[in-house]
């Protein structure tokens, strides 16, 4: 029943988006045509429908437990609590298939109607646009990806989702706000394709589409931090970044829209750059396909989780389509787009913007070519090699430290051209950065390390720089207190000031990783309860193992006491009081999975985090394996990244006309 | 002449910038046995886990490894005998990175190429928009 | 510097449009190779080369040394009582073979890998499996093997070298197809 209508509305869904096409691309030609307008309106009302009422249809089968349906028994089971019944939906290929075609309808729609009557020339072209996107993504699943495919037998239970998803309730946000991001891009795209398409416009699709990229990009932002958290909290390794696939797969749009984020003001001050624009923009977009088909085809999977499914090849042809029809666009228009400004001068913010993009592209290239590259040799010479986390992080330390300069310089640096007031701040800064180094050095710190720390502090005194110097003019204009100008600042000039505060949040992201990335200290060892280990400055105790049976799991815990110091003399005297902590890391034995899923348990400081895993547990012997690491810094990561995302919101509200 | 000082200032920059990379490109330190094992159990990808190295994943041939490459340092074994040995065993498919020799140098420069090229690109570009700001101040 | 306007106008376009459609070509191409391609095959480099000696303790006591098997065809499987079902799949076939073959210069060699000795011994008795068969404790002979995980399967020739790896479950026949002909050309070869 429930499959049958979900499937119907599909097919509505389909219908509605291959007739928008049809509609509008017949009435490409004739302009100003409201009827055609009304139905390409009508459209995307449709598509809407049809898709909201499949996510209906879906979210209800998997609640209900209706185990009919392929997805439904594949990804929940009697035990599955209602949170991540409802998360269900994006736990495998064909729900997160539904979910973006969703997300993707709904901002059709939204387009469709925020837009009426203005732009009439444009907006068409850019609804073909998507309605075209659309039309892949509703044709897939009625087709090799179709989420309400039927089982032959209804087995009287489900199998679970991935132990490892239904962990963490941040899998019930992660995912979603990662393909908002993703789906988010596609409406830049939509509109500089469009642009091409009309061959009317040069530069109006860029203001139009600054709000819709900038929050594609916050959520992208916190779609990729909260996936850092999720692999921190869940993984139980210690680590939060592994360049894994599905992780690159976000990382490459993310490196992309920041790009052009900062080009495109280029573009909007100096009408320059306008090709380059267009080409990001399409990049942005096919990175999205591209790591979609790279994370949901198998093709990067690991040993013996192979599965053949047609995806791929229908994946791998829209890729191909997109490419090609992109590039014919953009080449049959590239003399109307052709720049029509000029640069002062190489000192100045549109030529950092022009470096920095430099190496946010080649952060990105750098990523692509090491995931492609062992199917790049194996197709070539049949040798199988890995290109894994040491080869990216190595990569990473200098491009990072270049950016980090480039922002630094960036910010510094005035539009148009620098004279010497900018000089005399440069000098300033690099003073300030030299004597930080410095004190650095003589603190203890070395290498890259200490290089990267020098190129944070120099993006962190340029930003405040900025906000003092800003803040101080206009005390002296206004006669408002330092904290009153300052606050009036961001109400001035939200895209710049927040701007500058995404900035900083990103080099407290940096010192996290910079810091956890040295100074780790782990040790794993077996003790009998009430014994102790060292590690770090910390003193860990086995207090006792505890099982707790659950709803959908059995939990295993060890309570651990965590006393400050190397003491040894701790051992064998229970509850003893000084403890700064107990610290209960656990195992879930989840019934749809054959190993446990550990939770770390974690104390976290500003200074650092002592994170302690519980890998393995006897309790005839009543003795357990611990994981204990302690790594600086950390929480850094969260509080920069959080910042980040909360300026990246604040700089897309909606202002209120003053 | 303002544009030659720019130049100037252009190139000190980029110079500058590159000698940055190339210091921070280059740390070695002396290890004990423990970092070293650590170090060299990071090098290697744990052939049953997803994309995880034999120092991080928690599955019991990773620990089985990462005992076996105590048990190789305690016997005095140089780190390169001990990476080779895996090697032998399982494929330079073990390697977490790509051994720099023959053909696999490609992926280790492309990014260097990418940023570089880049990098020209953009200076190329912004001196022929600065010639293009000498014939806009003339139109005006 | 200053490049006319017609005559940046059309060859810059010709050679992007070349080169973008030729990258996004080689790309495609990449992509459906992959999609060819069984990422979880990973040959491994001992074919052809002599096979890892070892000292295997045996569950029902003693040792077994691979010298001693020198001269014989040798099929060394690892297994683990939690590996389902391919494990449990391929124990019968692989008991047939020592059956069928003992007495023809052949041996199977079973080596417990990440398992525990009671679970590893039920799993014994429940399959009536009379080959040799011990533990291997630390991995050490896993690791030798280049085993990812289990079941693998090596088939060794009289000379010491391995011939062929198996991935997941055996059967009778493909070991059949594979030995037969490593018996018969041992037998008339001088030793």
């Amino acid at each position: 029943m429930m499959a049958m209508l979900g499937f119907l509305s599909l097919m509505l869904a389909v219908g509605c988006a291959a007739g928008g096409l049809v509609t509008l691309l017949a009435g490409h030609r004739l302009r100003h045509d409201p009827a055609r307008a009304a139905w390409g309106r009508a459209a995307a009302a449709g598509l809407f429908a049809g898709v909201t009422l499949a996510v209906v249809m879906m979210e209800a089968a998997l609640i209900g437990f209706d185990f009919s349906i392929r997805y439904v028994a594949a990804n929940v089971n009697r035990a599955t609590p209602l949170l991540f019944r409802v998360a269900g939906l994006w736990g495998a290929l064909e729900g997160s298939i539904l979910l973006w075609a969703w997300i993707l309808a709904a901002l059709t729609l939204l387009v469709a109607v925020k837009y009426r009557g203005r732009h009439p020339d444009l907006i068409p072209s850019v609804l073909t646009v998507l309605f075209g996107i659309a039309l892949f993504f509703v044709g897939v699943m009625v087709g090799p990806a179709n989420p309400f495919a039927r089982l032959p037998v209804v087995p009287p239970d489900g199998r679970g989702l991935n132990p490892l998803l239904q962990n963490h309730l941040l899998m019930a946000i992660h995912p979603p706000l990662l393909y908002v991001g993703y789906v988010g891009l596609s409406i830049p795209y939509a509109f500089a394709m469009g642009t091409l398409l009309s061959g009317q416009h040069r530069d109006e699709w860029m203001t139009l589409t600054r709000r819709w990229t900038l929050v594609a990009w916050t959520s992208l932002t916190a779609g990729l931090l909260l996936g850092a958290r999720w692999s921190y909290d869940v993984l139980g390794w210690g680590g939060y970044w592994a360049w894994d696939p599905v992780e690159n797969a976000a990382f490459m749009p993310w490196l992309v829209a920041t790009a052009f984020i900062h080009s495109s003001m280029v573009q909007e001050r100096r009408r320059l750059l306008r090709i380059w624009n267009v080409s990001l923009v399409i990049l942005a977009f096919l990175l999205t396909i591209f790591g979609t088909f790279l994370t949901r085809s198998g093709i990067l999977a690991s040993v013996h989780s192979f599965t053949q499914s047609l995806i791929g090849p229908v994946f791998v042809a829209f890729l191909g389509l997109v490419m090609v029809a992109s590039l014919l666009a953009l080449l049959a228009r590239l003399p109307q787009i052709r720049d029509e400004g000029w640069l002062d001068s190489p000192l100045s913010r549109e030529a950092m913007m022009l470096l920095n993009n430099v190496v946010l592209l080649t952060m990105a290239f750098t990523i692509f070519v090491g995931t492609i590259f062992p199917l790049i040799v194996e197709a070539a010479t049949g040798a199988k090699v890995t290109v894994g986390p040491p080869f990216f992080n190595r990569l990473f330390v200098p491009l990072g430290i270049v950016l980090l300069m480039v922002m630094g310089l960036g910010t510094a640096l005035r539009w148009g051209r620098s004279g010497a007031e900018e000089m005399r701040k440069l000098g300033w800064l690099i003073g300030i950065t030299l004597l930080t180094v410095t004190a650095l050095g003589f603190a203890g710190i070395r290498g890259a390390g200490l290089v990267a720390l020098g190129a944070v502090c120099f993006v962190t005194v340029a930003q405040v720089g900025e906000y003092v110097r800003g803040a101080l003019a206009r005390r002296a204009a206004t006669s408002e207190s330092f904290p009153v100008a300052l606050r009036s600042l961001f109400a001035l000039n939200r895209q710049r000031y927040y701007g500058y505060l995404t900035h900083l949040g990103l080099a407290i992201v940096i010192t996290g990783i910079v810091g956890s990335q040295s100074g780790r200290i782990e040790v794993q060892r077996q003790l009998l309860v009430g014994q102790a280990m060292q590690v770090g400055g910390y003193t860990l105790r086995l207090d006792g193992l505890v099982a707790l049976p659950g709803a959908d799991k059995l939990v295993v815990a060890a309570p651990v006491a965590v006393f400050s110091g190397n003491s040894t003399a701790l051992a064998g005297s229970p509850g003893s009081p000084g403890a700064l902590d107990i610290l209960r890391p656990s195992e879930n034995f989840y019934r749809q999975a054959r190993t446990p899923v550990p939770t770390p348990a974690v104390r976290s400081t500003w200074r650092q985090d002592l994170y302690v895993v519980l890998m393995a547990f006897d309790p005839a012997a009543q003795s357990a394996v611990l994981r204990a690491v302690v790594t600086p810094l950390v929480s850094w990561i969260w509080v920069g990244g959080t910042i980040m995302v909360i300026a990246g919101v604040l700089a897309g509200w909606p202002s209120h006309p003053t | 002449m303002a544009h030659r000082h720019n130049d100037r200032a252009w190139r000190t920059g980029v110079a500058l910038l590159i000698a940055v990379t190339l210091l921070a490109a280059g740390i070695a330190a002396a290890k004990d046995p423990e970092a070293r094992a650590q170090a060299i159990a990071a090098q290697l990808r744990c052939p049953v886990c997803q994309n995880e190295s034999v120092a991080d994943s928690p599955s019991e041939l990773a620990a089985q490894m990462r005992t076996l490459i105590r048990a190789k340092v305690a016997a005095g074994e140089t780190d390169q005998q001990i990476v080779d040995y895996f090697v032998s065993k399982y494929g330079e498919w073990i390697l977490l990175e790509p051994p720099r020799r023959g053909p696999l140098w490609i992926v280790w420069l492309a990014p260097a190429v990418a940023l570089l090229g880049g990098a020209y690109l953009a200076f190329a570009y912004l001196r022929r928009s600065m010639v293009g700001r000498e014939v806009g101040t003339l139109k005006r | 510097m200053a490049v006319a306007p017609n005559m940046r106008s059309s060859w810059p376009r010709v050679w992007a449009g070349i080169a973008g459609a030729a990258g996004a070509a080689v790309l495609l191409l990449v992509l459906v190779f992959g999609l060819h391609r069984d990422p979880g095959a990973i040959p491994s480099p001992l074919i052809g080369r002599q096979a890892p000696e070892f000292v295997l303790p045996l569950f029902d006591g003693g040792t077994l040394a691979t010298p001693a098997l020198r001269g014989r065809v040798v099929v060394v499987n690892f297994w683990a009582s939690w590996c389902v079902p391919a494990c449990y799949e391929e124990a019968p076939h692989l008991q047939r073979i020592w059956d069928r073959y003992r007495d023809r210069g052949l041996t199977v060699v079973g080596v417990n890998i990440q398992d525990q000795d009671r679970l590893a011994r039920d799993f014994i008795a429940r399959f009536g499996l009379t080959f040799p068969n011990g533990v291997d404790r630390l991995g050490t002979i896993s690791i030798d093997y280049g085993v990812y995980g289990v079941p693998e399967t090596f088939l060794v020739d009289r000379k010491g070298r391995i011939v062929h790896k198996y991935a997941g479950a055996v059967t009778e026949e493909m070991l059949v197809s594979e030995i037969e002909p490593l018996l018969a050309d041992a037998d008339g070869a001088s030793p």
